[in-house]
Parts: structure tokens; sequence; C-alpha cells
């Protein structure tokens, strides 16, 4: 065995690609997101759909989710095994068990269970409808010098070659651009209660998983100082166990209470 | 006060157990836990019935032999206190208390309350020592230590290897135990030579014996009858992993 | 049997010589014979570790056993105070000589002069050789090794590691031996108790160890056995040693014809948890450091029922600091004792059974610490509160896990009221008799450590234990023993088929067996308790003749008993402590008679043999240098049959004097 397997297989290894995984995807919630935030626009899904053909088609940005997927079904079937070896080294239970450390850092397999099945239908729901179905597609009439945004819904059956066609008209001053209207379905979406439902609470696990994971990954890395220790703790309960999921959850709320 | 226990009982390591219920009555608030097991097993050769086997030498919280997971937790209820330290007082008439053996699988019972833990001495055996010959020593005050450092080796060497964080543990890992050897060494000078070594060797052999994966929970240090700090781990994850990435060993 | 005679075998020249001349003449093993040679270490305690793994560092093959589940836990591990050595770092004038002296005097007159002044020499190489190995010693902020106070010396020279001394040693002691286990150089069998010392023409070449998971009896050969297996304090039932401590490998060595020196000298330790009712396995010691920052006291009030809180200063009797000014707290601790014994004795005891006195840190934690501490922080006029934050900081870092345990036990918190301390059964000065050579008087086999007799004569300082098992195991065992195994580099394994092996195993099998066929009706700890009270009241902190011949016939009674009315459930092929336990207790019941024995004959009184017929005026002990400066070795000669052997002390280097702490 190469010293590079007998360090990822040893215990301590196989911790330390579960830390460097999971902030990974710690990374790209952030900036997922962000990305997101563009659904509380105003502007009839034009900035959020020009997003998300910006997302779909730059090179660079591809390359990274590919690695993305890879990283969260690999962060959830190494975090499987290696509770399915701790199990192992304890064949016989106790009768009775009064745990002293919390609930959430016991139950990261179950929360991160959770999170795939969430994973799973989110995916589901925009992503591969946005690749593979025949979505609607808008049209948005930008008034360059005002800024005023036309939104007018292609007919049913329009179909273009690429994902975004943008025109000019100098005379009238206006960009058109006709891209899939990924917003609409998701305002659509969001107006299926148990759909809500479901997306609220799996962000109650992405909370869950956070409050313990985030620390936890630094823990693991061996970043533990007296004086840093208690801002990482700080970030990973406000910002990634509370200020991140509750962004999240705001998105299916917010269209299906104002929308 | 009358106490009810139910107590794990096996004969040995090839046979299955269970759980038995025994009553013991009179006990004294001022007993400690194990004298309360004395009471009962004097009983229990009165009535001609083998008594439970427990680990116990020193009964003053310092030799690590006692193990017992009471009511759900590794000698019980009380933080920093050992099974032997624990005083009935804790306890209120009538209560029933299930006391069980250590669980884990580097742990193999013996018999009853009894587990075997060699493993420890394995993997202290693979690196928690500093190699140095008796006779080899230069003068002790040539090495000076700052008193930081030397607390913090000190609290690091507290344990007492009584295995209460594998107990603990949902994983049974063993990581709270080797870390705190690792951390003792690896603060002092003494340590240096055979730092990376060292976390290398004893990580490989806390796995070899079959300790689960650390998993951060926590349980280990908040059971821990010497109250070892966590960073121990992180400095042991650290030490590790630098002694993975820098060490010459291909 | 030949006349057994007595010869220490303390090399000849000036106390100061003797040592390094030893070590410059002893016959050496080359390397290549050190190889096939064997070494058997029985126990792992600071002398069995400490030498097992020097003995394997050297190229011997070594085998250790001890009945715990592993080498770390033998009970060395609870020693809490300190460890000596004559390094002079606090620059207060200590020295080798010093030491020596404090040791001799401290032991009143009644140690190897030989034996002590090697242990001042190699004491600095022990604190040297625990550093080395990364024992996390006390140390000053210049990263310096701080030293505290013991009782009856006027220097610092106790370094420590919290209350916890013993547990950093033993560490260092057996991550030493793991080394060699590690390295196949020592093969250890933990949960393995020694039931016997195979003899082959009249050397030690063996034994016979019982596994105690299995209940198989082995027999393991070695060039040489060495005892390791620590004091017999718990003949008393109640001491402070671990439950399993027992004398079960020493007392088989005696039947051997190893012979049994002083065994009347016990210590019993002034500052432990007091009694505190039937139920009671064990007492529980509050190390003797805290008497360097406590000051004792009983009320001066007969049956005084106040708490000790409300009584006034004016109203206390610091009885240590009134009988003995010059060293006061600090006084050796037979002398504390006796005087705890005293006050107790004449009415003045507190606490529920009255059988306790106070060890108080108030004034200290204020006075010395408290305002220090303020000093430091620049506070001015501090007041009382703040005074009491900050020294209980202080004793805290000192002392904060015995205050912790003291709470566990009792309920009460030191750190507001003061302790109740009564003495308690502590170490064992006597033992198995050796030469300078630490060996017995059956050739090839060796006794370390507190299993021994030889260093601290009838009474022991605090601290000096640790020192003791440590320089026998590190410092004096690697050189002595090769006087011994130089001459026996011919000597090739002997198969443990030989017939001394098969019936040493066949002996011991037969009394596993009749101690388990007895059925009886009582357990073998009610029977340690009968033999506990009896050695306690009538072989304890004082003694009287009449009080002795009684228990003599009492405890040969309780044999009697004991081999016809013992119940030992389980069985014999496997995990069964009770088993255990009736071996040992049985063990015990013949070591206290011969205890009483030698405590009858020793008609004077002197460090922790108090026999109440000699006392001055005063209560303070009377020795008798003409007729009793001698070390009593007694040999077995069959059922309650012992024949004295005497090996006179000569004091060369220190002149005799009567033990004046005041």
């Amino acid at each position: 065995m190469s010293w590079l397997t007998k360090t990822l297989t040893s215990s301590i290894g196989k911790k330390l690609l579960m830390a460097l995984t999971g902030l990974f995807l710690c990374t790209f919630l952030v900036v997922h997101l962000i990305g997101n935030l563009q659904l509380f626009k105003n502007d009839g899904g034009y900035a959020f759909n020009n997003y998300a053909v910006f997302m779909t088609t730059f090179p660079l940005i591809k390359v990274v989710s590919y690695v993305n997927y890879a990283l969260i079904l690999f962060h959830a079937f190494w975090g499987l095994y290696i509770t399915y070896k701790n199990r192992q080294a304890r064949p016989i239970g106790y009768a009775v068990v009064k745990n002293s450390s919390s609930v959430f850092s016991r139950n990261m397999a179950i929360l991160g269970t959770i999170l795939l099945v969430y994973l799973v239908v989110h995916m589901s729901d925009f992503w591969y409808r946005y690749h593979n179905e025949a979505l609607p597609y808008v049209k948005y009439t930008e008034q360059i010098a005002s800024g005023n945004i036309e939104t007018t819904p292609m007919e049913i059956g329009y179909t273009q070659e690429t994902k975004k066609v943008e025109t000019f008209n100098e005379e009238a001053g206006t960009k058109t651009v006709i891209v899939k209207d990924l917003y609409n379905v998701v305002s659509f979406s969001f107006q299926n209660i148990l759909l809500v439902l479901f997306y609220v609470l799996s962000m109650f696990a992405v909370a869950f998983h956070l409050f313990h994971g985030f620390q936890s990954a630094f823990q693991t890395l061996g970043w533990s100082h007296p004086k840093y220790t208690p801002l990482v703790k700080g970030l990973g309960v406000w910002v990634f166990a509370v200020l991140i999921p509750t962004g999240y959850a705001a998105m299916p709320l917010y269209f299906y209470f104002f929308k | 006060m009358t106490i009810n226990l139910k107590v794990w009982k096996q004969k040995n390591a090839k046979t299955s157990g269970n759980l038995e219920t025994y009553k013991v009555d009179q006990v004294s608030p001022d007993m400690s836990f194990l004298e309360m097991f004395d009471v009962l097993n004097e009983k229990l050769v009165q009535e001609n019935k083998e008594p439970i086997a427990f680990d116990h030498d020193c009964r003053e919280g310092i030799c690590g032999m006692c193990s017992m997971y009471i009511n759900g937790q590794p000698h019980g209820p009380l933080e920093g206190v050992t099974t032997c330290q624990l005083h009935m007082r804790t306890f209120k008439d009538g209560d029933t208390i299930v006391v069980e053996p250590w669980r884990s699988a580097a742990f193999p019972v013996i018999k009853d309350l009894v587990v075997d833990r060699t493993a420890f001495d394995r993997i202290i055996a693979s690196g928690g020592f500093v190699s140095v010959n008796t006779g080899n020593a230069q003068d002790a005050n040539n090495l000076a230590i700052g008193k930081d450092k030397a607390d913090m080796a000190f609290a690091a060497a507290a344990c007492i290897g009584c295995g209460a964080c594998v107990a603990a543990c949902k994983n049974a890992s063993a990581m709270l135990f080797v870390s705190a050897k690792v951390s003792q060494l690896a603060l002092l000078p003494q340590g240096q030579p055979e730092r990376e070594s060292r976390a290398l060797n004893m990580v490989a052999q806390m796995d070899a014996e079959g300790f689960g994966a650390c998993t951060n929970t926590g349980a280990c240090a908040a059971e821990c009858p010497k109250e070892i700090s966590l960073d121990n781990i992180a400095r042991l994850n650290r030490e590790f992993l630098g002694a993975s990435i820098s060490s010459q060993e291909a | 049997m030949a006349t057994i005679k007595l010869d220490a075998k303390v090399p000849e020249g000036p106390i100061g010589e003797k040592w390094t001349k030893y070590k410059s003449s002893v016959p050496l093993v080359n390397p290549a014979n050190k190889r096939s040679l064997e070494i058997i270490v029985v126990g792992t305690g600071l002398a069995g570790a400490s030498a097992a793994a020097s003995l394997a560092e050297m190229g011997y093959k070594v085998k250790t056993f001890c009945f715990q589940d592993s080498p770390r836990r033998a009970h060395s591990i609870a020693a809490q105070g300190g460890i000596n050595a004559a390094k002079n770092y606090q620059n207060d004038g200590d020295s080798t000589y010093r030491l020596f002296y404090d040791t001799i005097k401290g032991g009143d007159y009644r140690a190897r002069e030989g034996n002590v002044h090697r242990l001042a020499e190699v004491s600095a190489s022990i604190i040297d050789q625990c550093v080395a190995q990364g024992v996390p010693f006390a140390r000053d902020y210049g990263g310096m090794l701080r030293n505290r106070s013991f009782g009856g010396t006027q220097v610092q020279r106790t370094f420590y590691a919290a209350g916890q001394t013993g547990q950093q040693l033993l560490l260092g002691a057996y991550s030493a031996l793991e080394r060699q286990i590690g390295k196949g150089s020592v093969i250890n069998y933990s949960r393995h108790e020694m039931l016997d010392v195979v003899k082959i023409d009249g050397k030690a070449r063996g034994i016979i160890a019982r596994n105690l998971i299995t209940g198989e009896l082995e027999r393991h050969f070695g060039h040489a056995v060495l005892l390791c297996t620590g004091g017999y304090g718990n003949v008393f039932y109640l001491s402070t040693n671990a439950m399993g401590s027992n004398v079960t490998a020493a007392w088989k060595a005696h039947k051997q014809g190893a012979l049994f020196a002083n065994p009347c000298f016990t210590q019993i330790h002034p500052t432990c948890i007091p009694v505190s009712g039937d139920h009671q396995s064990k007492l529980t010691l509050m190390s003797e450091s805290l008497r360097n920052d406590g000051r004792i006291w009983v009320p001066k009030q007969k049956d005084d029922k106040r708490a000790a809180n409300d009584i006034p200063e004016e109203e206390r009797d610091y009885y240590l600091e009134r009988r003995y000014p010059a060293f006061g707290n600090l006084v050796p601790r037979d002398i504390a004792s006796r005087a705890a014994k005293e006050r107790c004795d004449a009415g003045y005891g507190v606490g529920v059974t009255k059988m306790a006195v106070y060890l108080d840190f108030k004034s200290n934690l204020i006075n010395k610490y408290g305002r220090a501490e303020a000093t430091k922080l620049g506070i001015e006029n501090p007041d009382l509160d703040t005074l009491i934050r900050l020294g209980k900081e202080v004793v805290k870092e000192e002392y904060g896990n015995l205050f912790d345990m003291y709470k566990q036990i009792t309920g009460e918190d030191p750190y507001e009221v003061p302790m109740m301390i009564y003495p308690a059964v502590h170490y064992t000065m006597g033992g198995v008799w050796v030469d300078y050579n630490l060996m017995t008087t059956v050739p090839g086999l060796y006794c370390l450590g507190e299993a021994n007799f030889s260093d601290h004569g009838a009474n022991r300082l605090g601290a000096s234990a640790l020192m003791q098992g440590l320089s026998d195991g590190y410092f004096v065992i690697p050189y002595t023993i090769g006087s011994y195994l130089s001459a026996e580099i011919k000597t090739k394994s002997i198969s443990t088929d030989h017939e001394a092996f098969v019936e040493a195993e066949k002996a011991t099998r037969e009394r596993i067996e009749k101690l388990i066929n007895i059925k009886g009706k009582q357990s073998p700890e009610s029977f340690h308790k009968r033999l506990g009270k009896i050695m306690w009241e009538k072989c304890g902190m004082a003694r009287n003749e009449k009080g002795l011949t009684e228990a003599i016939a009492e405890i040969q009674a309780l044999k009697k008993e004991f081999w016809s009315d013992l119940r030992v459930l389980g069985e014999i092929d496997g995990f069964n402590p009770e088993l255990d336990k009736a071996g040992r207790v049985a063990d015990f019941i013949e070591l206290g008679e011969l205890m009483c024995i030698d405590a009858l004959n020793r008609n004077e009184s002197c460090g922790g043999h108090f026999r109440e017929e000699y006392q001055e005026d005063g209560g303070e002990a009377m020795r008798d240098d003409e007729n009793f400066m001698y070390v009593a070795a007694w040999e077995h000669k069959g059922e309650s049959q012992w024949e004295l052997h005497k090996e006179e002390l000569k004091y060369e280097n220190i002149k005799i004097a009567q033990r004046n702490y005041k």
C-alpha cells in the first residue's frame, strides 16, 4: 500500500475525506445560495433565468458542477460506509444508553440520508427538467436606457437551438433575450404545499447536519486553537446552521406565500 | 436504601450473556458503588450463588481498572469520577440501576463485567514512549520546558487508560486514549525525535485493534473521568496528517 | 538444610565510594551471553517495570507477570505526593549525604547504611531518567523543575506532578516496558499470578503462575527470578493499598527459603480519610504533601460539638506545632500518626466517630497563597474573599485532584471546611530479606521495591518509596544481577518438564483444589476482614505483649477455621476472583502470625513499631539500641514455626542519636 492509500484508508484519513468534501460542499452551499437569491428579484425571473444559463454553459462552472455532483455522491456513500464500519466496532449494544453528546452529532448519517433523498427530489424537480424536458421559454425585452424589462412567455412548443438567444435592436434601444423559464417552473412548483413543507423540513436537516458538521470538519483537520476555534464554531452555528438554511427555506416560502 | 440492580452476567467470552436482576438492601449513602457490589457479592456467597465478577483495584480513581457502564454512562452519572469513586449518595432509595460491561469489538468480555483491554497496551507498545534507555539521560534541568506546555502535557498524561472513552463513544473509538498519549509526548521536547513515527504507528495499531473511527461527537471527553480534552483529538489528527505528509517513509 | 548465614555483602571502603567501586568491579555478562539468559520479573509496578525495561534494554530475555489486566495498573500508580532526589535545585543545602542521613534517621536507625547511601546516590539519576521519558513533572514559569517539602526533612527535595506523581512515574516506566514488549524483548503476562518459586539445586529457576482468565497453571523458566510484588499492608484488610495488593509471591518465596525481615515494621500514614462504616473496603490516602500547606489541629476542649469553622483560633490545639516546633506539621509519619492517635484516645477527636483530626488549609490558603497571588497581581489591601478566591486557585493547581477525591468520598468540600483525617496502614518497611545485591537468601531469587525490607528501616520518609522502587529497578539491579548471572552463562535453558517444575505445579494444583473443596460457609472476604481486625487492634499503631500474644492465638484459630469453613464458589478452570482472593487471604493469615511474633520479639519502640511498654514519659518512642540494633530475619521452619536470624546493623558514618524533631 502506498503511503497515500494507507493514510486515506486509516480511521483518521477516512474522516479527512469526509471533512474535505464536507467543507467543499459548504462552499457550494454559499455560492448556490448567493446565486439563487436572484429568485427574490422582482424582474419576472430575468436575472435568475440568465444565471441558470450561465451556470449550465460556462465551461469552468460546468466542470466544477460535475466535480460537485461527484463529491456529493462520494460524501454520502463514504459517510454511509464509515457509519457501517463504525457499527462493526460495537457488535453488542447497550441495554441502556444515556448520551452525553449532541443528538445531531450522533445522527449525521441519518441527517445525511435525508439530505440525499432531498437532493434526488431537488435535482429531478429542477436540474433534470431543465436539462431534459421541454420547458416553456420566455422572452425578455429590456429597454437598455431605462432598464425596464418586459416579460413575454413564448408560445407553447417554441424551442431554440441554444439555451439563450440574445438580440439587440439598436433603433429601439432594446435587448431581447429568450431563455428557458426555469423561474416559472420554480414558482409553479412551490405552489404545492407538500413540496414546500418537504423543502423546509429538509433545510432543518441541513441546519442540523452543519451544526455539527462544519466545526467537526475543522476538528478532523486538526485545526483547533483556543483563539480561533470559537470563531469556527460560531461560524458553523450562525452562518451554516442558521443563516444559510434559513435563506434556502425562504425561497419555497416566498413563492408559496407571495407569488 | 434499597437498590435494584440489573447486571450483565456472562460466563465467559464464548457464551452469550443477559441482564440479571438483584436487590440490595441496607445500602448506606456513604458506600462506594463498588462497596455496594461487595455487599451484594457477600450476600450471593451466603446464598451459594456465584458472585458477580468485576474489575477493580486501587479504588481511589487512579489505576483505571474499574469499568462499569452504569445506567447508560461509563462510570455512572457524575462528571470526572470513576466507578470506584462514585458513592451511593448519588442515587435514591428504590432506584433501579443497570450495570453493563464496556462494549467494544476491541474489548471482548472475559466474564460478567470484566473485559479485556489489552488492546490499549498494544497501542502504547506501538509508539507511546520515548526511546531512551536507562542511563542515557542528561541532567533533568538541562531541558527547560515552559510551564504552559508542561501543564498541557500533564493534563493529557492524566489519562488512566480505563477505556471509558471507548465505552462512551457510539463508534467505540479509542481516539481520546490515543490522542492523550500522542499529545503528551508531542507537546514535550523529549517526544520530538519520534513524533512522526509515534502518531503513524499508534493510529495504525488503533485501527488494527478494531476500534471505530472518531466522528467528533465529544461523548468521550464528556464521560472521561480524568476530563481529557477533545483538543487532544484535534492535535492527534494534526500530528497524524502532518506526519503522513511529511514523514520520509514512502 | 544448611544453617543460613546472613551476609549483607556490602562492599568494603568509605561509604561514598562503595557503590562506585562496586560498579566498576562487578563481573559483567557480555552481550552475546545476555541474549541467552532469561529473567522472570513478577510484578510491574515501579520496581518491576523499571527493572524489566532496563534489563531488556541491556539484552536479557525478560518475562513479566502481573495480576492486573495491564502492567500500568500496579499500585505504584496511586502514590500521590512525590519522589525525593538529592538534586539541590532549590539551593537549600541538600546533598547526597543529607538525603542518606535523613533516611537513616527517619528510619529510626534500623536501615542498612550501605544500601541507603546507594539509594541517595542514584536518586538524582532517577529524576533525569524520568524527565527524559517525558514524565511531566511540575515546573516553574522559567521551565525549571519545582520541588516541595515532605515530612522528616528541612530541605525541598521532592519532585512532583500535582497529586499524581506515582501515576506519572509508573506510566513512564510502563512506557519503557511496553517499548520492549513491542520489540519482543519482553513477553508480558497480564492477569497472571505467581503461585510458587521453582528451585533446582537450591537456585531459583522459575515460577508457577496461574492464568487468571483460564485458570490454567503455567510453568516458566528463568535463570533468575525478580520479585517486585509490593508490600503486604493489606494484611490489615483496611489499608491504602489496592484491593488486589497481596503478599502471595513474597510469601511463597519465603516458604521456599527466602528469609522475611522485620515484618512488624509497618507504616501507618497520618493523613487518610477516616473509616465511615463496616462496609468500608479500603482507605484513601490524602497525600503527605498536604501537610506542606495544611495545619493539623483538634479542639482544645474535649468533645467539642461545634463545627470546625465555628471554633475560634485560640480554642484550637495545633498539637504538632506545639509538640515539635522545629518540624511542626512536617514531622515523620510515625510521629504524626501516633500524635493523632494520642489526641483521639484522650478524647479530643472530631467527627462522628471521634476518631479523626482536622487538616486545615484555610490559613495558608489565605495568608500564604492568597497574599502572594494578590501581590503578584498588584492588588493592594485585598479583602478576605479575594484572598480566598486567589488562594483557592493555587491550591487547586497543587492538589486539585486530592481535594476532588476527598469531596467524592466524604461529600464535604475541603476548600470550605477542614479535612478530617486519621492514620491508616499505608506501607510496609519489612519484607523479604535481601543483601546489597538485592538477592534473597535463595540464590537467583531477587526482591525489589516495597517487597524487600532494605532501605527504610523502621519508618519510611514520605516520597521515598517511589525513589526506592525506581532506584532498585533502573539503577541497582542492572548492575547487581551481573554478579550472579555472570556465573550462569553456561546454564542452558532448563526444560519446564523438569521434575522440579512438575512437582511445584502439582503442589500448587493441590492447594487450589483444597481451597475450593473445603465447601464451608464463610467467604474469603469475611476471613480477611476478621484477620484485619485482629491485626489492626493488636498489631497496629500501638502494640503490647498481651495483645500480641492473644493475636497469635487468635490468628492460629482463624487459620484453622479458614481451612475448614471456607466457601469458594465458581470454577477452578476459569476466571474466578473468589479463588484468587482465597489464596491470598490464606497467605495473609500466615504472614499475620509472623508479624505478631516479630512485634513480640522486638522489645523496643522504633519507627512504625510502637510497643506501649517502651515509651518515655512524654509518650515518645524508646529505642533499645543495645539489644535490638539488628534486622530480624525469619526463616520458615514449618507450620507456625520460624527461626530468627539477626543481621547486626553497624553505623560507621552516622552518629546514632535519639530522633529529635522538636
